[in-house]
């Protein structure tokens, strides 16, 4: 295998990470509420456009962007559950697609009519540069991206799986009224769950924005890589997503590489519609 | 009788509009609303009466609009023999899309839509043969009158009117034949049907299948209005959303309401394009957003649901809103 190989196939990792991060976020929702959220790409967007806001205004690159990303869509996700969700949960199915759908429309559209339909991109700062290792060179921001990414996800499973927040979630997911008599409220995990998706959008929308392309409309191939990264790790498994995301990232570069960049969001759409029709259960989920 | 009177109202208005506003500026308006109704009307037929909600309707429109100027570009034929072409195309892609995604329920449904139709025009964008980012271009001075080529907006009107009342009707027949009442039972409970006897997935086709062909014309024809088609004005999930939007507003599932949300959006959208200026695309869009979320939490069955509501005692058709 060639270094430059092994070269792509580390970029696509890296990268799938973030997916994993924001798919995740998809797939805690989806799994709990059977809600599908038609914004979740342009959450990872406006967690973009935050990082960037933050940088022009007060500088300080991701350290301050991201957090204050996680922050800003975390709310946005508990205002969304309050007033919007909360609402068409349980109304027909159009109201769902719809509400969500209008959801994206509304922040894609908002942003593109505030900051113009022009590339942005973040100035160089703090973690610029690339490192070499072992004869491969890696940008400091992709590694930085990936690693963090990587944590998080890795810690969100924890907490849905170790401790008594995640239980309690699980529970409302697994039976509302069940969970209601045993005292814990739906509203208030399905909030936390909002608040918990939103906010590993906006980590990972700061985290791309230091190499990725900045621009309104960015969330609507994002969304379609986490619902591919969703379909194929099982609905409702951060385990599950993570594996996906990390696939998928390479999947993608590996195909940028092979067959020619225009043709790596094809290769991605037909990859989700082969796994919709053959495989709707996703690789590791079950019916 | 009341339904009639009523009827005859609209009808002899749609008939009579661009002599009474018979500015230009009107004039396209109007025939811009008929031209969205068609497609919403369209959509409606697989969305509303079926209840699978296509979010990527958009590719049978494109099939449409590029099989009429391809005709033109390709051919040197008149637009006019690409309607035919269009519909095969899109019924043919609707049998084939349609055979697996059919099967998905709910969201899994939309979002494969979705995807098919961003995959048609990811491909479309990379093939020089269909013009690429560019797009194809109908006749610019028209060679007769097949060329469906006109300076005014008036003949597209009556054109755009006459299809309008063949899509209608069509989807009247439709849900008075015995398709119409399985379409019902579908999208009230898929699995009662089935259990039934209904042949589900075969009727969720051919609606679809109907839809398609019809929304295929629909691309056509605004092709041949605007003369052109790119992958952005022809396969854009924005044309799909459009549609869509406009059919909910006025009421999925009823037979009227994709012609009252497109007569209602439609004028929106042009009067905040001309406001704006090149500012109003993307605001156009934030109020578009803003009006879809405000339905999906506040009226699910659309604006035209607020009139069957009181009558709904009576003739309970199932359309509009199932919970």
């Amino acid at each position: 295998m060639s270094f430059v190989l092994v070269q792509v196939i580390v970029g696509g990792l890296l990268l799938g990470a973030v997916y994993a991060l924001f798919s995740s976020g998809l797939t805690l929702v989806w799994g709990m509420m059977n809600i599908v959220n038609f914004a979740h790409g342009d959450f990872v967007m406006l967690g973009m456009y935050v990082a960037y806001v933050v940088y022009t205004l007060m500088g300080g690159g991701p350290i301050l962007g991201a957090p204050l990303a996680t922050l800003v869509l975390a709310t946005l996700g508990v205002v969304v559950y309050f007033a919007l969700i909360r609402g068409i949960m349980k109304g027909p199915m159009l109201a769902q697609i719809l509400g969500t759908f209008g959801l994206a429309l509304l922040l894609r559209y908002s942003v593109f009519w505030w900051f113009g339909a022009n590339f942005l991109s973040m100035p160089p700062n703090i973690v610029g540069g690339t490192y070499a290792f072992a004869g491969l060179r890696i940008e400091a921001s992709r590694l930085l991206a990936g690693v963090v990414a990587l944590l998080v996800t890795l810690g969100l499973h924890l907490l849905l799986t170790r401790t008594s927040l995640g239980s309690k979630m699980l529970a409302v997911a697994e039976d509302q009224t069940a969970a209601q008599l045993m005292g814990i409220r739906p509203d208030t995990m399905q909030a936390i769950a909002w608040a918990i998706a939103a906010g590993a959008t906006g980590l990972a929308g700061a985290l791309i924005a230091n190499f990725f392309y900045i621009v309104p409309t960015v969330g609507e191939t994002l969304g379609i890589v986490a619902f591919v990264t969703v379909s194929l790790g099982g609905f409702g498994s951060v385990p599950g997503a993570l594996v996906a995301g990390l696939l998928i990232g390479v999947i993608e570069s590996l195909s940028g590489y092979l067959i020619g960049a225009i043709y790596k969001d094809i290769v991605v759409y037909v990859l989700f519609l082969f796994f919709l029709w053959f495989r709707p259960q996703g690789l590791m989920g079950k019916m | 009788m009341r339904r009639w009177i009523w009827l005859s109202v609209v009808v002899a208005f749609a008939i009579a509009y661009p002599l009474l506003l018979s500015s230009p500026f009107q004039q396209r308006l109007g025939a811009l609303v008929l031209l969205y109704a068609i497609a919403a009307s369209a959509w409606n037929i697989v969305g509303g009466y079926a209840g699978q909600v296509s979010v990527g309707h958009v590719v049978f429109f494109g099939c449409g609009a590029y099989a009429a100027m391809g005709a033109y570009a390709k051919f040197g034929l008149s637009p006019l023999f690409g309607i035919p072409g269009g519909i095969v195309l899109a019924v043919g892609l609707a049998a084939i899309v349609g055979v697996p995604t059919l099967r998905l329920s709910g969201h899994y449904f939309s979002m494969a839509t979705i995807a098919v139709a961003e995959t048609m025009r990811l491909i479309v964008t990379n093939t020089e043969w269909l013009g690429a980012a560019v797009g194809l271009s109908g006749p610019t001075v028209p060679r007769n009158i097949f060329d469906l080529s006109f300076l005014s907006a008036l003949p597209y009107y009556y054109l755009f009117l006459a299809i309008l009342s063949i899509t209608l009707a069509i989807t009247w027949w439709m849900t008075n034949s015995r398709m119409g009442f399985y379409l019902r039972a579908i999208k009230d409970s898929e699995r009662a049907a089935r259990s039934l006897g209904a042949p589900a997935s075969r009727t969720k086709l051919y609606a679809y299948m109907l839809s398609a062909a019809l929304t295929s014309v629909a691309g056509a024809l605004y092709a041949m209005m605007f003369g052109f088609v790119d992958p952005e004005s022809g396969l854009g999930i924005l044309i799909s959303v459009k549609i869509l939007i406009m059919a909910a507003l006025g009421g999925a599932g009823l037979l009227f309401g994709p012609l009252v949300g497109a007569a209602i959006l439609v004028p929106l959208e042009e009067i905040s394009n001309s406001w704006l200026g090149g500012k109003g695309a993307g605001l156009t869009f934030v109020v578009y957003g803003a009006i879809i979320v405000l339905i999906a939490r506040f009226q699910p069955g659309g604006l035209l649901s607020l009139l069957t509501r009181r009558s709904r005692s009576k003739v309970d058709t199932g359309a509009g809103y199932a919970p």
